[in-house]
């Protein structure tokens, strides 16, 4: 399997976690651990900023993963800047996960918003990683813009109603010149593989583990799906035989017999 | 740019990897709704001769889904034939002992007027030889001021300009700039382009780098069959230079053309290989279901009754009426050709002739008030 790179950092794993929703920090961090992921992503106003003893932060902290502050709960781009800051300042890194969502009821991305902070922080230093629409023009604009990679959402956040928008994701995938990660709205882990098997380059979960009957047990399935679509891509899917038609009494070709 | 990947890319292992394809190859590519060039070449492969038929149909859907029953209809211009170039195989190779013209602005108003009486045509090709000195981006920007009057899509075929260059003649008017390749074996690229700015490979080869930089809105691509054997080869190094443009410079539209030589052509050179006609179709659907939007192109090379036959089925684009010696149209009727046109047959003939088999010409789908927007 080849490996991912975003921004410079190789990856193993292309499993992506969230850290939201878990019944406890124990239950999070086993599921972290189980699930083989590099890179955990953590909402900066669920930690005690102050504190560098931050329960919840403690159990994610570990030496192989790359911990990705989100700025869940701004609503529009100058927040979300000063939020940035204050993650840089907080967790020591510039890898950033843009959240700008102004609507609290469906958590939607403001595209507009979005673009314009991924502008200014990428010019700041972040390696900017926007969560987003499902929107290739978009996409493409967030990648000119200096996105480190796209998260573009597969349904709406926390539905676990799968790849809703997959026939956008393909445009995005197909023409992208960074990391596609796809985010939000992955509710099993057949869902995660059916990504990785259109050549998305990584997934990221949360809701579908931390709300699972086990999550821990949860988590190796998806770290399995995850590693399974991948392969499967890279080996190459075998015929689908749903374009033959019979044939026709009148043939397209016979001119050039 | 083009030429790193380029040369990532092995010329021999693709070649050895498009003849390895199986029926089994080519079933795979038929079912998938979105190819890569893996599986374009597979449906280019020998292996693909037998399902000409289930190409054709796929390739008819594709293209009735993104285009309808249409074909865009343009005219090409020469402005000249004075090039510097020895490019072996073309009828303005510089040793070539022929009277040379440069069209002048009178002359070229002329011929914009003519082509106007020869049927509504509002997508002009303007040609030209590669004489920067005496035919150069001035010149060109002042054809594309005179032309504007007369016609609503302006596109250049001449040599490769800097990025700037190609902004430039966008501020004159141009729409769009075909350029082909002709092939991209490089090492047999310097043997049919010895001298003149044209032998320099790379220059070429990431023009179209330079055309999406200045945001050149089409960009029309191509190889000429005839010069490399393996054409096959060649149009998957094509297909891998396509998807590099649409990732890099996703707001152009692109065009592909790949135009058979003729055996007679020009006395001189004579084709390295010859592609059947069943081979030209199997081509065009394997484009077409390799990139369902792509334009693909069909010049009076070919002769009339796969032009009409082959409208619906893939090709979105014709020339019809061409004349392909600077100023035939008006000015100097009986000059030398660039190349000899087969399909001869007037424009209202080739309408006709489309319409018959339930095609629809269209003659204008830009309007030059858009090229204002934003000024």
């Amino acid at each position: 399997m080849k490996k991912l790179i975003i921004a410079g950092r190789e990856f193993e794993s292309r499993l992506f976690l969230g850290t939201g929703k878990f019944k406890s920090n124990e239950v999070m961090e086993q599921s972290i651990l189980a699930s083989g992921t590099e890179m955990v992503t953590v909402a900066m106003k669920r930690i005690e900023l102050d504190d560098q003893e931050d329960d919840m932060l403690k159990h994610i902290v570990h030496p192989n993963i790359q911990l990705l502050p989100n700025t869940s709960g701004v609503r529009d781009a100058e927040e979300a800047v000063f939020a940035a800051q204050m993650a840089r300042e907080a967790f020591g890194t510039n890898w950033l996960k843009l959240e700008i969502h102004p609507d609290p009821r469906y958590l939607l991305p403001d595209s507009v918003e979005t673009l314009k902070a991924t502008e200014q922080l990428a010019k700041m230093g972040f390696v900017v990683l926007p969560y987003c629409q499902a929107d290739p023009t978009l996409c493409k604009h967030l990648e000119e813009a200096g996105a480190a990679t796209v998260m573009p959402l597969g349904a709406p956040i926390g539905t676990n109603k799968g790849l809703q928008t997959r026939d956008f994701l393909r445009i995005i995938i197909e023409q992208a010149t960074i990391p596609v990660v796809v985010d939000a709205g992955i509710g099993a882990p057949s869902h995660a593989a059916e990504a990785m098997e259109m050549g998305a380059d990584a997934c990221l979960v949360n809701t579908a583990i931390a709300v699972a009957g086990n999550p821990v047990e949860m988590a190796v399935a998806f770290k399995e799906a995850v590693v399974a679509g991948r392969r499967a891509y890279e080996a190459g899917l075998g015929a689908v035989s749903n374009n033959f038609e019979a044939e026709a009494s009148s043939p397209l070709t016979s001119f050039l017999n | 740019m083009f030429s790193e990947e380029l040369e990532q890319i092995s010329w021999e292992q693709t070649s050895e990897a498009i003849l390895a394809k199986t029926e089994y190859d080519v079933m795979r590519a038929l079912g998938k709704e979105y190819c890569d060039v893996d599986d374009f070449m597979a449906l280019i492969s020998p292996a693909a001769a037998p399902f000409l038929e289930p190409m054709a149909r796929l390739s008819k859907k594709y293209t009735e889904e993104r285009f309808g029953k249409t074909i865009s209809l343009f005219i090409p211009l020469y402005l000249t034939n004075s090039c510097t170039n020895s490019c072996v195989y073309c009828g303005f190779h510089v040793s070539n002992p022929m009277k040379r013209t440069i069209l002048t602005f009178e002359e070229m108003e002329n011929e914009y007027k003519a082509i106007k009486k020869l049927g509504p045509f509002e997508n002009l090709l303007l040609v030209t030889g590669e004489n920067p000195a005496k035919a150069g981006v001035d010149y060109i920007a002042k054809a594309l001021d005179i032309a504007k009057p007369y016609f609503s899509n302006l596109k250049i075929e001449v040599m490769p300009l800097k990025a700037e260059e190609y902004k430039a003649l966008t501020e004159h008017g141009l729409n769009g700039v075909i350029c082909f390749q002709e092939t991209y074996h490089k090492a047999n690229y310097n043997i049919y382009h010895p001298r003149g700015m044209k032998a320099d490979f790379e220059w070429r080869v990431n023009g179209f780098d330079r055309m999406g930089q200045a945001g050149v809105h089409s960009i029309g691509m191509g190889v000429l069959i005839g010069l490399e054997k393996e054409w096959r080869t060649d149009l998957t190094m094509l297909a891998y230079h396509l998807r590099y443009l649409q990732k890099h410079y996703w707001r152009t539209k692109y065009s592909v053309n790949f135009p058979r030589m003729c055996p007679s052509e020009n006395g001189g050179f004579q084709p390295n290989v010859v592609m059947t006609d069943k081979e030209l179709a199997q081509l065009t659907f394997a484009m077409r279901i390799f990139d369902h939007d792509v334009d693909i192109s069909f010049s009076t090379r070919e002769p009339a009754y796969i032009r009409d036959n082959m409208a619906g089925l893939g090709v979105t684009t014709m020339s019809a009426g061409s004349k392909t010696d600077p100023g035939g149209y008006y000015s100097y009727p009986q000059q030398l050709e660039q190349f000899h046109v087969t399909d001869e047959r007037a424009a209202a003939d080739v309408e006709a002739a489309l319409r018959k088999m339930g095609v629809e010409p269209v003659w204008k789908d830009w309007d030059a008030s858009f090229d204002l927007i934003g000024k």
